[in-house]
């Protein structure tokens, strides 16, 4: 692989946009194909299947074998609420290969001592969402208990592709979250919610409860088709 | 430190801009049980240092020291392992299934 491809193919990957390498397995020739490039690519059509799957792998084309290395950009993990469990998960999704941002406008809470390793703002999410981009590798976890923070963060993931949206709160906070979202006009969108959230594991502390947060995630991110690939199935 | 797919590319390109000759070995094909998916990535310098997998561990010491000859070469490789191989009783896959490995040098 020549250098400036690697580089190239890093570059995307920062940038969180996906991206081909295309190899041919018998000469080890080799070409870059981001993601906006795909349709005007002689293998058009299966670079653009193996981008929605997400899976490298190999195809053959006019006799010749070729290897996929598909770059999908790293999950991200937003949680809205710097609070006690998002110290549990934040950790844990890093390890499992999220990128973690955590927002919340109260800068007690807010503070890198509290949260070393992530990125970390102390800032009301609406403001921050838009310019972070909401887009179809994030999962997004309201955890403030309090719907000034929460509930502007969850109009806007209801708008977006996010793969996982889920709230924090019992079925009576949940059932007056959705009236709140009746009134905004997002009903539809909000049976997309996670709520109460994270898997039925019993969880108590609240390490536990970021266990069944992160695999709630895990299940929406690998177990079901991405919400934009179902549409475009539709 | 568990290392991702991301910081292993990078690491190879950090490697290869401090004057180091890399290889890059990725997962190409996968028969039957396989312990890493296609596409997992193990970077290898000119040292042997070493980062990501390809396995479970158990072809990775082999792989290393065939990315030492693509680096002297510079011609990429593709390399078998599995059962049914003949390198089995030094670098087989306990699990019984067969990957093949891509090895290529960093140029």
């Amino acid at each position: 692989m020549r250098l400036n491809l690697l580089s190239a193919l890093n570059e995307e990957r920062k940038a969180r946009r996906a991206a081909v390498l295309v190899t041919d397995l018998a000469d080890g020739n080799q070409r870059l194909v981001r993601a906006a490039e795909v349709a005007r690519d002689p293998l058009a059509e299966a670079l653009d299947e193996r981008l929605r799957m997400g899976k490298s792998g190999m195809i053959e084309s006019g006799g010749k074998r070729y290897f996929l290395t598909v770059q999908a950009p790293p999950p991200r993990l937003i949680a809205v609420g710097a609070v006690h469990v998002s110290q549990a998960l934040a950790p844990m999704a890093k390890l499992a290969g999220y990128d973690v941002t955590i927002v919340d406008p109260r800068t007690a809470f807010a503070t890198p001592e509290r949260f070393p390793d992530v990125r970390v703002i102390a800032e009301w999410p609406d403001k921050v969402l838009p310019d972070i981009g909401l887009d179809r590798y994030t999962a997004i976890a309201l955890l403030t208990h309090d719907p000034k923070i929460d509930d502007p963060a969850l109009n806007l993931a209801l708008k977006a592709e996010c793969f996982y949206i889920g709230a924090l709160g019992s079925k009576k906070t949940h059932a007056k979250r959705l009236e709140r979202l009746a009134v905004a006009g997002l009903s539809v969108q909000a049976a997309r919610i996670h709520a109460p959230i994270g898997l039925d594991i019993g969880a108590v502390s609240p390490a536990e409860i970021a266990v069944s947060i992160l695999g709630e995630i895990v299940l929406s991110l690998r177990k079901k088709p991405l919400r934009s690939e179902k549409d475009r199935a539709a | 430190m568990l290392t991702t797919d991301e910081d292993i590319l990078a690491k190879a390109e950090d490697w290869r801009k401090a004057g180091k000759a890399v290889a890059i070995a990725t997962v190409v094909d996968t028969w039957g049980s396989a312990p890493r998916p296609v596409g997992s990535h193990l970077v290898i310098d000119e040292d042997g240092n070493f980062l990501g997998s390809v396995s479970g561990g158990c072809v990775e010491g082999e792989v290393v020291t065939e990315a030492l000859d693509v680096i002297e070469a510079g011609k990429p490789k593709l390399l078998e392992f599995g059962v049914a191989d003949e390198t089995a009783w030094r670098a087989g896959l306990s699990c019984g299934g067969r990957i093949a490995v891509y090895v290529e040098k960093v140029d």
